[in-house]
């Protein structure tokens, strides 16, 4: 049992990290800012789902998809249409021509409401829906291509391409799904109006609690044998496929738990800011979410959250007062991020901050002694999660190991 | 199909297909400089599309300069700026080359988001250099007006032209690569790395001059493209997802294959306009390549490679 606790919060280190980025989320975040701002927080981290499924997918499958928001938009999409059913019934919809139907529909001359959508009327099968149909069409992209050993870059720009087509199709059909404009005018979810202050702040909480909850899922997976063959297929994946393993099916499994992730955003991202459009789906966004599991580290659960957190802060800042120079800085981001710091801000964390941290704490536990050497251990360019790094690591930690007990393992 | 006759029928049906016939040689110029870079290198370069509106912008530069200051030139600028166009693309793939793409050969899938990272700057840069407004060159008379074979089929000139210039281009491209001593060098390093580099190539050199000619040879599409349409910040990456698939359904590192595959998605997306939306046609384009790829996923015609 203390083993899988162990496993699930990554260690004391682990525990810390999700505990900082709990009361983050929880305390700091509300108290600081008012309920405008904190709606906003709370899109943000709607993409940070998105970031933790690219860490499983990227950071440890190696599989770099360009098609995230494929699945974000799906899932946002089956949450919008719920609502958007609801939100036309025939009391409200009378002076259309044909109540009853979503106002887009009335507008483009449908006089039915189409049989995709007849099944949105119920709650349940939209949840199931939510995390269904985006696992599904994931389902189906990766057999189609992992099963005849296409990966990588062919891979990035398939998904890329398929990301294009949804958002034109989207576009086109502007009677059936809304067009260019999305989903609007959302209200109520089973009558509950989600467009109050009480109920944002509600929906804030229940993302962040679904997105610890989503860390810990992705946490349980890179701690267990998958995550280590996922890692293995990453770096030599011939060396695994000749060890007998079936390769293709959990590249299709990992594939498929970042879709739902993204999905679960998508929809939380619908009830927070209230409709859904192709605009979060293309290949702009989509490549957008990259760079937040960029900038956090790829190989960070917790460091992709911060990296969709600040990206975006950055963007809203920039965009309002620079506009000019956020394209400068977003492209500089992706050139940085890539070619100094392929491991983000969890990388600088923990070749830079934690040993000189580890350090302080050394030497304050020395009690005011003279001051130990800095052994700061190189950084590897593809170094695993600070948790799991080897031995080598632990020099300053073993000099503190008087005053600190190692985490068992 | 009604209220048209069967001559009338086949004047469009025509048309259209020369209307595909010019998309394929927008397709067939960017996607050339695509598939040798990926061919050799197996580098994604999200900013080749970007090469082309430098090549575009560097067309309509000219333009100006020489209504400007030599009116009398204006009928001959044309062929100067295509030059132009390849020079400044090739110079600044080049630098690209040296200052970023070498340094992240190993990690191809890097390399995809740091050059789209530089599409994104270079965009930027050419919204505060030229204008956030679309610009277009003064075209020489003699690339106006339309051709007229038969009664009732107008085929425009700059169409003609273009084709005509795409034709040259893909000409001298396979020249270079199979007739020429360079060539030679750049198949060998795209058939084997390794040895290539023990028999003497200078591999690094060959990388580095392979992908300024891509960029050039965008550069130059650009030009060409100036002469259909107008060019705005972001008119090169309108194309930069049509023609990555455009390379990797033709298999990559086969020149025949990027013709055949950029003919065939040219043509079955402008037949296709013409009895359905735009946007669907494109929808339905794109998604018989991606199954068509996901069942021959080697492409069309595909090469064999020792990685």
């Amino acid at each position: 049992m203390h083993v899988a606790m162990d496993k699930l919060f990554g260690g004391r280190e682990g525990l810390v990290g999700l505990a900082i980025l709990a009361a983050v989320i929880f305390i700091v975040m509300p108290l600081t800012f008012d309920i405008f701002r904190l709606n906003l927080v709370g899109k943000y981290l709607t993409y940070a789902f998105v970031a933790i499924g690219l860490v499983l997918c990227w950071g440890y499958g190696g599989i770099l998809s360009l098609g995230q928001g494929i699945f974000f938009g799906l899932g946002g999409y089956c949450m919008a249409m719920f609502l958007k059913l609801e939100a036309s019934d025939p009391e409200s919809t009378k002076i259309q021509s044909t109540p009853g139907i979503p106002d887009f529909m009335d507008w483009n001359q449908l006089t039915a409401l189409p049989w995709f959508w007849e099944p949105f009327h119920s709650l349940s099968f939209s949840l199931l829906a939510v995390l269904a149909v985006p696992c599904l069409f994931a389902f189906i992209i990766s057999v189609a291509m992992f099963k005849r050993r296409v990966g990588g870059v062919y891979f990035a720009i398939i998904t890329q391409a398929i990301a294009l087509i949804l958002t034109i199709l989207i576009v086109g059909q502007q009677g059936y799904i809304g067009g260019i404009n999305g989903i609007t005018d959302l209200r109520t979810l089973k009558g509950w109006d989600i467009r109050t202050d009480e109920a944002k702040y509600v929906l804030y909480f229940l993302n962040g609690a679904l997105l610890i909850g989503a860390i810990l899922v992705g946490r349980l997976i890179i701690t267990s044998k998958l995550g280590r063959l996922l890692l293995a297929m990453r770096d030599r994946e011939d060396r695994v496929r000749f060890s007998g393993y079936d390769v293709s099916s959990f590249k299709i499994f990992v594939f498929c738990v970042g879709a739902m992730m993204s999905a679960i955003g998508g929809a939380m991202f619908t009830l927070q800011v209230g409709f859904m459009s192709p605009s979060f789906i293309g290949i702009v966004p989509s490549i957008e979410m990259v760079i937040f599991t960029a900038v956090g580290g790829r190989m960070s659960l917790i460091g992709a959250v911060y990296g969709a957190l600040i990206v975006n802060f950055a963007k809203t800042y920039f965009s309002e007062s620079f506009p000019a120079l956020w394209l400068f800085l977003m492209g500089g981001l992706f050139i940085a991020v890539v070619m100094l710091f392929p491991n983000g801000l969890a990388g600088i964390y923990s070749s830079h901050i934690k040993p000189k941290f580890a350090a302080w704490r050394a030497r304050r536990g020395a009690g005011g002694g003279p001051p130990l050497p800095e052994v700061a251990p190189p950084p590897e360019p593809a170094a695993p999660k600070p948790a799991e790094r080897p031995a080598a690591a632990a020099v300053p930690r073993s000099l503190a190991a008087g005053i600190q007990s190692e985490p068992s393992r | 199909m009604d209220g048209y006759s069967a001559s009338e029928l086949a004047n469009i049906f025509a048309m259209q297909a020369f209307a595909g016939v010019s998309l394929f040689s927008v397709f067939v110029l960017m996607a050339l400089g695509l598939a040798i870079i990926f061919g050799q290198m197996g580098v994604i370069n999200m900013a080749h599309g970007e090469f082309l509106t430098i090549g575009a912008y560097s067309t309509v530069m000219m333009s100006i300069l020489a209504e400007k200051y030599m009116p009398s030139f204006l009928p001959y600028y044309f062929i100067f700026a295509i030059v132009v166009a390849f020079i400044v693309a090739f110079g600044i793939g080049y630098l690209v080359e040296f200052l970023m793409i070498r340094h992240l050969y190993r990690r191809p899938l890097d390399t995809l988001l740091a050059t789209w990272g530089l599409s994104l700057i270079m965009q930027q840069i050419f919204r505060s250099a030229f204008g956030a407004r679309e610009v277009s060159a003064t075209l020489p008379e003699w690339l106006m007006g339309s051709w007229q074979p038969i009664e009732g089929v107008d085929i425009p000139i700059n169409g003609l032209f273009v084709l005509a210039l795409t034709a040259f281009l893909s000409l001298a491209v396979f020249i270079f690569l199979f007739r020429s001593r360079w060539g030679l060098k750049v198949r060998a390093t795209t058939q084997n790395r390794l040895m290539a580099g023990a028999v003497g190539i200078s591999t690094p050199m060959v990388d580095r001059i392979t992908f300024a000619l891509g960029c050039g040879i965008a550069g130059v599409a650009g030009a060409a493209f100036t002469t259909i349409a107008s060019t705005g910040p972001t008119s090169g990456s309108l194309y930069i997802v049509d023609t990555f698939l455009v390379v990797v359904f033709g298999g990559a590192g086969s020149l025949l294959g990027t013709f055949a595959s950029a003919f065939s998605i040219a043509q079955a997306q402008s037949v296709m306009e013409f009895f359905m939306s735009g946007s669907m046609a494109k929808v339905l384009t794109l998604l018989t390549v991606i199954i068509i790829l996901m069942i021959r996923p080697e492409g069309l015609f595909s090469v064999k490679v020792r990685k």
